[in-house]
C-alpha cells in the first residue's frame, strides 16, 4: 500500500512542527525518516497513524483519503511498533500478540498457527508468551511489539525508534533480524531513527527532516554524493565513526 | 475487571436477599423515643405496655431530636412517642397555641392523638454547681445578667429552639459571649470539671441530686409547662384499641418523684432502661419480663445491622461512580464539574446530609444508606478517573492504534490497567463508610452506633467501647478483605 502525504502542515500552539511536507511513500518499500529531535519526524508518523490530525494537508493510503470514519479499519491494516514497545503490561506476550484477532473472531486453532509463524519470523522463543511484559527483557519487549504489530498480516508497518532504547549487542541482533523481515515480507515499511547508520541499513529511501520541512530524500548515497546544503553534509558527518583515520594510526 | 464484576453481583444478591428477608406483611406498631434517657425509660414503658396486648411492637430508641420524631410520626414511621406539651406548643407549633384544647384539635389535623398528662412536669432550667452558684451568688436566672464571664454550655437542641436559647437570652437580658453548643450529657461532665458554669437542664434529670446542682429559679417565668404525654397515631385508636388503652394506662400515673427515680437508676446506677420499665409497670399489675441479650449476641446482631449499611450503599455507590468516572475521563468538557459536584457531597456534615435524608426517606435504615451512598462517591470517581487518566501515553497510543473501537478499547486496555487505582477508591469508601455509618444510629439505623449512642447518653466507657472497638476492627477487617482481593482480582503483570 504507497501512502502519499501532501501538503502536511501541523503547529503545537504557535511552534510550527511540520511546514508543508509532501511524500510519497512506496508500496513494498522502506522509508526511513532522519533527523535532530524537533525536526518533526515523529510528529509525521503519528499523523500517518491518525493519532494526531493534521492542521493542513491529506493522506492518501492507497489511493483513498485517510478519513475519521474509517481510521478504525485501516488501522487493523497497520502495525505500529514504538521505542517503549508499547506492551500492555496486564496481558501475557501471548495476549498482547494475540489481542487483536481475537477481537476479530479468529479461531483458536488460526490464532496458534499464526503465532508460531510469528515466533518463527522474530526469533521469539515460544515459552516466553507465557510472560508478562515486566517479565522480558528489552529485545524481547521489542520483538513481542513487532509480532502484535504483525498479527493481522498488516500492509503498512510504522515504526517509531524501535530499536532507540536497547543496548548495542540486542541492537545489532535485531537490526539483522529485522532486515530479514522486510526484505521477506515486502511491506510498506516506515522507520522513523536519529541514527544514519541504521537509516543507510535498512532505507531503500532516506527522508531527511529539519525544523519540519524536508532538506533531502532519496537514496543513502545519492545523500552522501550530492547533498543538498550544508546541513545535509554536516550531519552526514556527524555520524561518527570510531574507525576514523587519525584513531586507527594512533 | 470481569472478576471484579462477577464479585459486585454476587455481594448484590447477598444483600437483596437480606433486604427481602425483612419484609414483613403484619402491621408492626413502632414506639419511638428521643435521644435522652428519660424518653427511653418511656418508650421502654411505652413498648412493654403495647407489647402486654399486642404481639408485634417494636422500639426504635433514640431517635435523635423532636424533629425527627415528629416528622417519623406524622409520616407513620412511627407509631407513638413521649413527648412534652411546651415542646409541642413551640417547638412544633412555633408558640401559636394557648391552650390544651387547641393543641388537641392541631394535633387532630395531622392526624395525631394526645394522652392526658403523664402526671409530672419536665421543664427546661438552667443549673450551676451549688458551690460556684455561692461564689458568684447566684439564685436566679437574672442574677446570671451581672456576670457576663460565665461560660454557658448548652445543649444543641436548646440552643435554638423556640423555647431555648434565643427566648431566653432576650426575656432575661443576658449577655454572655462564651455559649457552647453541645451533647445535653457531657455538659454534665463539662460542669463538673469546671470547664463550663452553666448549663440546661430538665428538671427531673438525675444528676442534679448526683452533682449537687443549684436550678436556677425561672423568676421571669419564661419556659413553658412541659407535661410529659404520649402523642400516637389517630389510626391506631381505630385499628388497635386495645393497644390505646393499655398505654393510656399511664396517663396520671408517673409522678415526678417516680421519673426522676427511674432516671437515677438507669443513669446513675446504669441499670437498662428495658428493666427500670418492667419493673415500673409491675405496679399496674403488668408481668414483662427484662432480658438483656448476651454481649455476643448484640455483637453478632449490632455487626449485622453495621455491615447491612455499609453494604447496601457501597455496591450501588460503585456500580454508580465508576461509570461516571468513565465519563469524566472521555468527556474533558465535563470532567471538572463531574469531580467538583462529588467533591462538594463529600464536603457536607455527615450528620447534616443525615437530617437532610429524613423528609425525603424517612427514619431508619435508608436515609442512612442513602447518606452513605452519596459519601462513597467521591473516592470511586476520582480514582476511576484519575486511575484511567494517568495510563501512560505510550500505552494509550498503542491501544489507540491496535483499531478496537472505544468500548473494547475501555473494556480490555484501559479499565483493566486503571484496576488498582479504581480498587483502592472503593476500598477508602469501603472504611470510610464503616466509620459513617455509626453515626446512623441517631436517625435509628442501627449498627456498632446504637451502643456508641446509649453509651455517651449514660457516660458508660464499656458500652462506648462495645460499639467503637468493633468499628474499628471491621474497618480494619475491610482494609484486609481488599488487600487479599487485590491479589485476586489484579493481574501479575500490574503488580509491582
Amino acid at each position: 500500500m504507497p501512502i502519499h502525504l501532501k501538503n502536511i502542515s501541523k503547529s503545537y500552539h504557535t511552534a510550527k512542527a511540520l511546514n508543508n511536507i509532501s511524500i510519497e511513500i512506496e508500496d513494498g518499500k522502506t522509508t526511513v525518516l532522519i533527523g535532530p529531535s524537533g525536526s518533526g519526524k515523529s510528529t509525521l508518523i503519528r499523523i500517518i497513524t491518525g493519532l494526531i490530525p493534521a492542521d493542513e494537508g491529506e493522506i492518501v493510503i492507497n489511493g483513498e483519503k485517510l478519513n475519521e470514519s474509517d481510521l478504525i479499519l485501516l488501522r487493523q491494516k497497520m502495525g505500529y511498533v514504538i521505542q517503549e514497545g508499547g506492551l500492555f503490561p496486564h496481558l501475557k506476550a501471548h495476549n498482547n500478540v494475540s489481542l487483536m484477532a481475537k477481537y476479530l473472531g479468529w479461531t483458536k486453532n488460526k490464532i496458534e498457527k499464526r503465532i508460531t509463524e510469528l515466533c518463527g519470523l522474530t526469533k521469539f522463543p515460544a515459552d516466553g508468551l507465557g510472560k508478562y511484559p515486566a517479565e522480558l527483557s528489552g529485545g524481547q519487549k521489542q520483538r513481542v511489539s513487532l509480532m502484535r504489530a504483525l498479527m493481522l498480516d498488516p500492509q503498512i508497518l510504522l515504526l517509531d525508534e524501535p530499536l532507540g532504547s536497547l543496548d548495542p549487542l540486542i541492537r545489532y541482533e535485531l537490526q539483522n533480524d529485522l532486515k530479514e523481515i522486510f526484505r521477506n515480507l515486502k511491506k510498506t515499511v516506515v522507520m522513523v531513527t536519529h541514527d544514519l547508520s541504521e537509516a543507510a541499513f535498512f532505507s531503500d529511501k532516506i527522508v531527511l527532516m529539519k525544523d519540519g520541512a524536508i532538506i533531502q530524500s532519496g537514496l543513502i548515497t545519492e545523500l552522501v554524493k550530492s547533498p543538498a546544503d550544508n546541513f545535509v553534509v554536516s550531519f552526514i558527518k556527524a555520524q561518527r565513526s570510531f574507525i576514523e583515520p587519525e584513531r586507527i594510526n594512533e | 475487571m470481569s472478576k471484579l464484576i462477577y464479585f459486585l453481583v454476587f455481594v448484590c444478591s447477598f444483600a437483596y436477599l437480606n433486604t427481602a428477608k425483612e419484609k414483613d406483611t403484619v402491621h408492626v406498631v413502632k414506639v419511638g423515643s428521643k435521644k435522652f434517657t428519660e424518653g427511653v425509660i418511656l418508650g421502654e414503658i411505652i413498648y412493654r405496655l403495647a407489647g402486654n396486648s399486642y404481639k408485634n411492637v417494636q422500639h426504635l430508641k433514640e431517635l435523635g431530636g423532636t424533629r425527627i420524631l415528629w416528622s417519623a410520626l406524622i409520616n407513620g414511621e412511627i407509631d407513638i412517642y413521649p413527648e412534652y406539651t411546651g415542646t409541642i406548643k413551640e417547638e412544633i407549633f412555633a408558640g401559636k397555641i394557648r391552650t390544651e384544647e387547641e393543641l388537641r384539635d392541631n394535633l387532630r389535623d395531622f392526624g395525631i392523638e394526645m394522652s392526658e398528662p403523664l402526671g409530672f412536669n419536665n421543664t427546661y432550667a438552667l443549673g450551676m454547681k451549688k458551690n460556684r452558684a455561692q461564689e458568684f451568688d447566684i439564685q436566679k436566672i437574672s442574677d446570671l445578667h451581672k456576670h457576663r464571664e460565665l461560660k454557658l454550655g448548652l445543649s444543641n437542641e436548646f440552643m435554638d429552639r423556640r423555647d431555648g436559647w434565643p427566648g431566653l437570652q432576650q426575656t432575661y437580658n443576658l449577655s454572655q459571649e462564651n455559649v457552647t453548643g453541645m451533647d445535653h450529657d457531657l455538659a454534665y461532665r463539662g460542669l463538673e470539671n469546671g470547664s463550663i458554669d452553666v448549663i440546661d437542664i430538665y428538671s427531673t434529670d438525675a444528676e442534679i441530686k448526683y452533682y449537687n446542682i443549684k436550678v436556677l429559679e425561672d423568676d421571669l417565668n419564661y419556659f413553658p409547662e412541659y407535661k410529659a404525654v404520649i402523642l400516637y397515631r389517630s389510626g391506631l385508636r381505630k385499628n388497635l384499641p386495645n393497644v390505646v388503652s393499655s398505654i393510656l394506662r399511664l396517663e396520671g400515673n408517673v409522678p415526678e418523684s417516680s421519673m426522676v427515680s427511674m432516671n437515677a437508676k438507669a443513669k446513675i446506677d446504669l441499670i437498662p432502661e428495658g428493666a427500670v420499665a418492667a419493673a415500673f409497670i409491675e405496679k399496674f399489675g403488668f408481668k414483662t419480663e427484662f432480658i438483656r441479650d448476651s454481649f455476643l449476641k448484640r455483637l453478632l446482631y449490632y455487626t449485622k445491622e453495621h455491615i447491612y449499611l455499609v453494604l447496601v450503599s457501597l455496591v450501588p455507590a460503585v456500580l454508580f461512580s465508576i461509570p461516571v468516572g468513565i465519563l469524566a475521563y472521555r468527556k474533558k468538557k465535563i470532567s471538572n464539574f463531574i469531580l467538583g459536584l462529588t467533591g462538594i457531597i463529600q464536603t457536607i456534615p455527615s450528620l447534616a446530609l443525615l437530617v437532610f435524608m429524613i423528609p425525603l426517606l424517612g427514619i431508619g435504615s435508608w436515609p442512612a444508606i442513602a447518606a452513605l451512598f452519596l459519601y462513597s462517591l467521591l473516592p470511586i470517581v476520582r480514582n476511576t478517573y484519575s486511575g484511567l487518566q494517568n495510563i501512560p501515553l505510550h500505552i494509550k497510543e498503542s491501544a489507540e492504534v491496535l483499531g478496537l473501537s472505544w468500548f473494547y478499547k475501555l473494556w480490555l486496555i484501559e479499565l483493566p490497567l486503571a484496576l488498582p487505582s479504581i480498587l483502592a477508591g472503593i476500598k477508602t469508601s469501603a472504611v470510610i463508610n464503616v466509620g459513617t455509618a455509626t453515626l446512623g444510629a441517631l436517625i435509628g439505623a442501627g449498627g456498632y452506633g446504637q451502643p456508641i449512642l446509649t453509651g455517651i447518653r449514660l457516660d458508660n466507657i464499656p458500652l462506648i467501647l462495645e460499639g467503637a472497638v468493633p468499628a474499628a476492627i471491621l474497618a480494619l477487617a475491610v482494609q484486609w478483605f481488599f488487600d487479599l482481593l487485590e491479589k485476586f482480582i489484579i493481574p501479575r503483570g500490574l503488580r509491582t
